[in-house]
């Protein structure tokens, strides 16, 4: 293992009820590097970043992570209970090696300052995904694991996430590993994709990706490209909205 | 031995107002990790307890906490799976055991058990010995849970998350489930097996509208709980109503009025 390699995982291999869920695979997570996941619907991605992260051990394989490494991880989908009242702030606190500058810093890094009273149970989508992405940044990981990061966000917060993701790893120097189910969405902010079906069909680079057979083969055997039915409509703001609705300063031209 | 003639009802008062003092909390990481029917079979396994202590002639008491601890370490799997799959299990277990504790009692004709007692609480039977016994577990179990109370909370919200940040959830999460089987088994003869987790849940349920923060929630979860002891209580030696269900009556009732305060 060289230094920058934070977390290599070698030929895993898991089955569960006769279906084999995961077949030979091995890739490494460096530091300084963003990876993304990409495969369709149920095609291991997130039991693999559950093998990855030590939630769930594989039948074969292994797995090696750098000495002290710390990870932060921003679930796809978190579940609240109803009857616990919970703050932001509180929700934040909660975060093992949360400090109380951190927890401020981080408010303010991600525009989330105006949340921090709030209950976690009125957020909406995006917000609480901003939420969930300040308590994975809070330890300032040397591994961010994001699961899905723009769910539920509207395409605005996706694009702005997006952007804000190689912003994250060039200011905290970590490794960063993605999981999306678009390759699109994503191919400015990767560096390396993955994609996957079960087994690793092809990685690299995503514009290398996103012309293999492989790819094509998983997501654009539906129809060439030529042929496509739909249109693509496209338009621009002449201002960008700061995630608690204020227009952000400096985006809106002088009339 | 006057004194204790006059005073008698402060034992059980006292005890009972400390083991709501302790349920808040408990009771209120209960509720968000909806335990509920968890507690029910660690109350409903209490009495198959108490009947195989009355058997073998083990005191009382001991017996009471040693199967309920041995109950909580068997059932402890169960719960660190999703509770969908786990329920009917539960239920099985749960009124299996209510139902062998109750043929058991019964077939045992040389002795003599208070049945109602064990069901629906017993106040004339708490002694000195109990507030003893209550005490030492309300501070054991008070301390535990401040000491602790960060990585349980962590744990309740997220227990992925919690185990990513390095917290030890397994082991949190049976400390949580020891400390309400020895809760329960000591509320019994205040409550009674059937209601021990109406204590445990009411209380937080109407803590939930007048709480910002799980720590008040858990606070006011004890005002409320040992509300209803005493007032509870009081009513149940006034009209001479069933100690345990007045209780409860009286916690419901505080439940409903919390509701209002929704709007």
């Amino acid at each position: 293992m060289t230094t920058d390699v934070l977390l290599q995982a070698s030929h895993l291999y898991l089955a569960r009820r006769h279906k084999q869920v995961l077949t030979d695979i091995s890739l490494n997570l460096e530091r300084g590097r963003i990876t993304t996941l990409i495969g369709p619907n149920g095609c291991g991605k997130s039991t693999l970043i559950r093998i990855l992260l030590g939630l769930e051990n594989a039948d074969q394989g292994e797995i090696k992570r750098a000495p002290g490494l710390r990870i932060g991880y921003m679930p796809q989908r978190l579940a609240l209970e109803p009857r616990l009242p919970l703050t932001v702030t509180g929700f934040l606190k909660l975060a093992r090696g949360a400090t109380h500058d951190a927890i401020e810093y981080w408010l303010d890094r991600l525009d989330i300052r105006l949340l921090a009273a709030q209950d976690i149970q009125d957020l909406s989508g995006g917000e609480w995904q901003r939420v969930l992405l300040a308590r994975a940044l809070l330890i300032r990981p040397d591994l961010l694991v994001l699961d899905e990061p723009v769910q539920g966000v509207d395409v605005q917060g996706q694009h702005a996430l997006y952007r804000l993701i190689p912003q994250l790893r060039n200011e905290l120097n970590c490794a960063v590993l993605m999981v999306s189910h678009d390759l699109h969405l994503v191919m400015a902010a990767t560096d390396e994709v993955i994609c996957m079906n079960g087994h690793i069909c092809c990685s690299g680079h995503p514009d290398q990706v996103s012309v293999s057979s492989e790819y094509r083969e998983l997501f654009g055997h539906v129809m060439p490209t030529n042929l496509q039915p739909i249109a693509h409509y496209t338009h621009h703001h002449d201002h960008r909205h700061c995630l608690d609705g204020h227009i952000e300063s400096g985006s809106k031209p002088q009339a | 031995m006057s004194l204790l003639n006059t005073w008698w009802w402060l034992l059980p008062l006292v005890s009972g107002l400390i083991l709501a003092l302790v349920s808040g909390p408990l009771g209120s990481f209960v509720v968000w990790r909806r335990m509920a029917f968890f507690g029910d079979t660690l109350a409903h396994g209490a009495l198959l307890g108490i009947t195989l202590g009355v058997l073998s002639d083990i005191h009382p008491t001991l017996a009471l906490l040693l199967s309920s601890v041995l109950l909580a370490l068997f059932l402890y799997p169960l719960q660190q799976r999703s509770s969908l799959s786990s329920d009917t299990l539960l239920g099985i277990i749960s009124h299996s055991m209510l139902a062998i504790g109750l043929v058991a009692l019964s077939l045992a004709r040389n002795v003599r058990v208070d049945l109602m007692g064990y069901l629906f609480g017993d106040l004339l039977a708490v002694g000195l010995e109990d507030l003893i016994l209550i005490s030492l577990a309300a501070v054991i179990c008070g301390g535990l849970i401040i000491w602790q109370w960060r990585g349980l909370l962590a744990t309740t919200v997220s227990p992925e998350l919690a185990s990513i940040d390095g917290y030890p959830v397994a082991r949190l999460n049976l400390l949580l489930i020891l400390m309400l089987a020895l809760v329960i088994s000591l509320a019994m003869k205040i409550v009674g097996v059937l209601l021990i987790s109406a204590l445990l849940i009411i209380p937080p349920a109407a803590a939930r509208s007048l709480a910002r923060t799980p720590e008040k929630m858990a606070l006011m979860a004890s005002v409320v709980g040992m509300l209803s002891v005493a007032l509870g209580l009081m009513a149940s030696w006034q009209w001479d109503t069933p100690a345990g269900p007045s209780v409860v009556v009286v916690a419901a009732l505080l439940f409903l009025l919390s509701l209002t305060r929704r709007g």
